[in-house]
């Protein structure tokens, strides 16, 4: 596995135990379908939120909210509708959450959660 | 998340509007949006100031920020609220001192490396800020001393956007940089040419002197090289130096023009010459977005020089008329309405026909008649009327150049002592008017009971109204001029003599 395959992993590892410990249920990790791949679905209350989860071990290159372009908002917006028709009950209310995980070597990572992006 | 405010000025003509410039940080992804009329220039504002910020080490939030120029329906253009924006962004982070920005007006373009540019309209913008209040201005370390110039305002001059964040309490060393600094614009308004280089034409010398001491406009008729354009660029060096407010006035058009001061106000008259191809645009102002002032603006306070005046197109000169009445220029859009002033003396040269020859005595004319009369009709007749002083100018003759060897000649510096004496008669005569200067006066009131003149020095100008040598408003001029003429000769009252050579002064061109 390559170096930043296995930070993305890392992050995505951390983003969903920060979650958890917010009150948040996971659905599903790594939902794949024709378009692309959604990193976390999780649930808290009616809200289902689609999380897309961005990991940086420095911030030489920029923040990792800087990385998240107009584009792959889109693709995400399209991703949550195609999860909404394959679920067993459509949501009530849905959610696009970021997650920043910067996580530089063998130091404890920083995360920062952006609510309701879209 | 944070939300700050600072000030900075968005100018419309020579006048300004303070503009406050919000800056809210959302729980968003990264984003800059401004609002609030930007024009293009100012809208990349956000990519100058999100990498000088950078660069600077005091990055911006990676948060959404919203930047507001309000009021939000007066057009703002320009890169000159670069630095406002910049610091708004940082107090609304706390990176610096919300309450230490709020109380700066802040002018200034950034480079991407964070140095300041030095802006056009910083004195405008600075009388601005100081009219309406503000006691404190940031501007670039390249416009410090221009914006010294107005009194009564604490000046911070930074080189960097990092020194104007120290400045604002942000925690960070100091980093020396080069500041970048106003390109050096030659000043050579000392070297006025002299008076004393013209040779013979001593009639079109006393009309200059006249039009000097009286503030009156010249049209000057004579064929190619009689020295038309040699006389009229000799006319400024005989204008007395501009007074405090004038000078601010001149100084601060061209700062708005983007042509730096160096330092220090601008004291002797300007001197404007646009091609006669120029539009109607370029001599009242004008332009698309930011409104510019034309060359009769530039020219205000000084002398706006219009060399083959019937070569001008008709429209062009016509637009003359009405800062020829009033002094001011207005000009509106359909958001806006920008003022420049436009109290300027006229100078206008022409040939007496297209090919030039007409009337000069060693060549004939070859122009059909029609031609010839078609070429000075192309000067209207109202605007015309506004010109006081109107003279023909004949080419000098050899036995003229051997005379002039030995007369002596007056230099412009005698000359500018004498139109500065009676400028001060006049002034003193008219303390109780509204008027300064003899051209400004109303024909009404020359011939009221208050300063009418005895019949008998009148005597030549009555018979010429008569027999229909002039109109009442020649009469008017005529009399205008007299009264300059007495000024300069240091006489209390025109007398026949004042009142004959005023005439010869108006009638010369069609003599």
């Amino acid at each position: 596995m390559a170096r930043k395959d296995e930070l993305g992993k890392l992050g995505e590892e951390q983003a969903a135990r920060f979650l958890e410990g917010a009150g948040y249920t996971i659905l599903t990790r790594n939902w794949r379908c024709a378009e692309g791949e959604i990193d976390l679905v999780v649930q808290r209350g009616a809200a289902v939120v689609f999380v897309e989860v961005k990991t940086r071990s420095s911030l030489s290159f920029g923040h990792p909210f800087e990385a998240i372009t107009v584009k792959k908002l889109a693709r995400m917006r399209r991703l949550a509708a195609v999860w909404c028709v394959q679920a067993e009950r459509w949501p009530r209310q849905i959610r696009l959450d970021v997650i920043a995980v910067i996580a530089p070597r063998g130091r404890e990572p920083v995360i920062e959660h952006l609510e309701g992006v879209f | 998340m944070g939300i700050a405010r600072t000030h900075a000025v968005a100018l419309l003509g020579l006048t300004g509007a303070l503009v406050e410039v919000e800056a809210d940080i959302s729980a968003q992804l990264p984003g800059m949006i401004l609002i609030g009329l930007p024009d293009a220039a100012l809208a990349q504002a956000t990519q100058r100031v999100r990498a000088a910020a950078a660069n600077s080490g005091c990055p911006l939030t990676v948060h959404r920020l919203t930047i507001n120029l309000s009021p939000a329906a007066l057009p703002k253009h320009g890169a000159g609220f670069d630095l406002a924006i910049a610091l708004a962004c940082l107090a609304a982070d706390s990176t610096v001192s919300g309450e230490s920005v709020g109380k700066v007006v802040h002018f200034g373009e950034l480079a991407l490396d964070g140095r300041l540019r030095p802006t056009p309209g910083i004195l405008p913008g600075v009388m601005t800020a100081a009219r309406l209040g503000h006691t404190t201005v940031m501007v670039p370390i390249g416009n410090e001393s221009e914006a010294r110039l107005v009194p009564d305002i604490r000046v911070i001059g930074v080189a960097s956007l990092r020194d104007a964040a120290i400045f604002h309490g942000a925690q960070l060393p100091p980093i020396p940089v080069e500041p970048i600094l106003a390109a050096i614009v030659p000043t050579d308004l000392s070297v006025e040419p002299d008076l004393a280089d013209v040779i013979g034409n001593d009639d079109a010398i006393l009309a200059l002197q006249i039009a000097a001491a009286g503030g009156h406009h010249v049209f000057l008729l004579g064929p190619p090289g009689a020295g038309k354009t040699m006389l009229a660029a000799r006319l400024p060096g005989l204008l007395p130096d501009l007074d405090p407010a004038s000078s601010l006035e001149v100084s601060s058009l061209r700062s708005l023009g983007g042509l730096g001061l160096g330092g220090a106000l601008i004291t002797r008259p300007p001197w404007e010459a646009p091609h006669h191809t120029a539009t109607a645009a370029a001599m009242v102002g004008g332009g698309n977005g930011q409104i510019r002032p034309g060359a009769a603006s530039q020219a205000s306070h000084g002398v706006l020089f219009l060399d083959e005046a019937p070569e001008f197109a008709s429209p062009v000169l016509d637009a003359l008329r009405q800062p020829l009445e009033s002094g001011w220029i207005s000009i509106h859009r359909a958001n806006a309405v920008a003022h420049f002033p436009a109290r300027f003396q006229l100078v206008m040269a022409a040939n007496p026909c297209p090919c030039g020859q007409y009337g000069a005595g060693d060549l004939s004319c070859t122009c059909p008649p029609n031609a010839r009369r078609r070429y000075l009709a192309r000067i209207s007749g109202p605007l015309l009327d506004r010109i006081d002083i109107q003279l023909n100018v004949k080419r000098i003759t050899a036995a003229q150049l051997r005379l002039a060897a030995g007369t002596q000649r007056m230099t412009s510096v005698t000359a500018r002592e004498r139109v500065v004496t009676a400028r001060g008669a006049a002034a003193e005569r008219l303390r109780s008017t509204a008027w300064s200067l003899n051209s400004q006066v109303p024909g009404p009131w020359l011939r009221g009971a208050a300063v009418r003149l005895a019949p008998s020095a009148t005597a030549g100008l009555d018979r010429a109204l008569e027999r229909g040598g002039i109109t009442m408003r020649g009469y008017d001029r005529v009399l205008r001029l007299a009264w300059t003429l007495a000024d300069y000769d240091g006489l209390t009252l025109p007398g026949p003599d004042q009142v004959g050579q005023a005439l010869y002064l108006r009638k010369g061109m069609t003599s």
